[in-house]
């Protein structure tokens, strides 16, 4: 599923204007420890958290990370997006929580890496 | 380590880190990153940089005060010498715990201070040395090797 389908599917948010719309998902990963996604998320995931930080635009960009879905209408600040626009990073909000969107998302095939 | 040494190309670099400066965190890292993508270093190889770097670098921003990166790259290694002037480490055996953390609340809730740094550099890399004084600062080294070497 690619970022911008994904994005319309799930009713996400655009909170940066995706550039990426047509870059494929490829599995995802939900944690709100950005050493643990540091570890573990491959690039190309979606990752799935509370997290609004400006630190999360700084993980997903080394990460290469197709999209981070900010979840439980948690907004991140203008300093977050404002940083994910210059890095092109793709920073999307769900209504839902976590458990919710994750559930969602692998429902529709997005699936984790296990490990 | 590896074989070689007057042919070997070397690139090194010195990145200076700010310390506290959250909407820089990261730079350094994805510099390097980018280097060895264009020296056509292996993506797993890339990776396990990609992390040790990081968690060094976050290290520095969010407890020192300053710090720098000083990087060599030869065709078979990378080595970094993250070097900052800051608190220091009381204990590095505890610090290297996975689970230990001295992080304060406020750093906890961006995410961090999970107790995942060191361990996660430690177990990214091909060898590791820390060398930490309370009220100076902390010198941490690692080398990862480009050929294989599959680590942790």
């Amino acid at each position: 599923m690619k970022i911008g389908e994904m994005a319309e599917r799930f009713g996400f948010e655009l909170l940066t204007t995706p550039r990426n719309a047509e870059m494929e998902v490829e599995g995802g990963y939900a944690s709100d420890l950005l050493s643990d996604v540091i570890a573990r998320a491959e690039s190309g995931n979606v990752w799935v958290t509370t997290q609004t930080h400006v630190n999360i635009v700084a993980v997903a960009s080394l990460k290469e990370l197709a999209a981070v879905v900010i979840v439980s209408g948690r907004k991140p600040d203008e300093e977050t997006i404002d940083l994910a626009k210059t890095k092109g990073v793709c920073l999307l909000g769900a209504q839902s929580p976590a458990y919710e969107v994750a559930g969602r998302l692998y429902e529709a095939g997005i699936r984790g890496s296990p490990k | 380590m590896s074989g070689g040494s007057d042919s070997e190309e070397k690139i090194h670099m010195q990145l200076p880190i700010r310390g506290g400066d959250f909407s820089k965190a990261g730079e350094a890292s994805s510099k390097i990153k980018n280097i060895l993508k264009q020296l056509g270093v292996s993506p797993a190889v890339i990776k396990r940089v990609a992390i040790a770097c990081f968690e060094s670098e976050i290290n520095i921003v969010a407890y020192a005060n300053k710090g720098q990166f000083s990087v060599d790259i030869t065709t078979g290694e990378i080595r970094v010498l993250a070097k900052d002037e800051g608190p220091g480490i009381e204990c590095v055996e505890m610090a290297m715990m996975e689970g230990f953390s001295t992080a304060p609340p406020e750093l906890r809730e961006m995410g961090f201070g999970a107790g995942m740094g060191l361990p996660n550099i430690k177990k990214a890399v091909d060898w590791i040395k820390i060398e930490s004084q309370v009220g100076v600062g902390t010198e941490l080294e690692f080398k990862i090797l480009f050929g294989g070497g599959e680590n942790g």
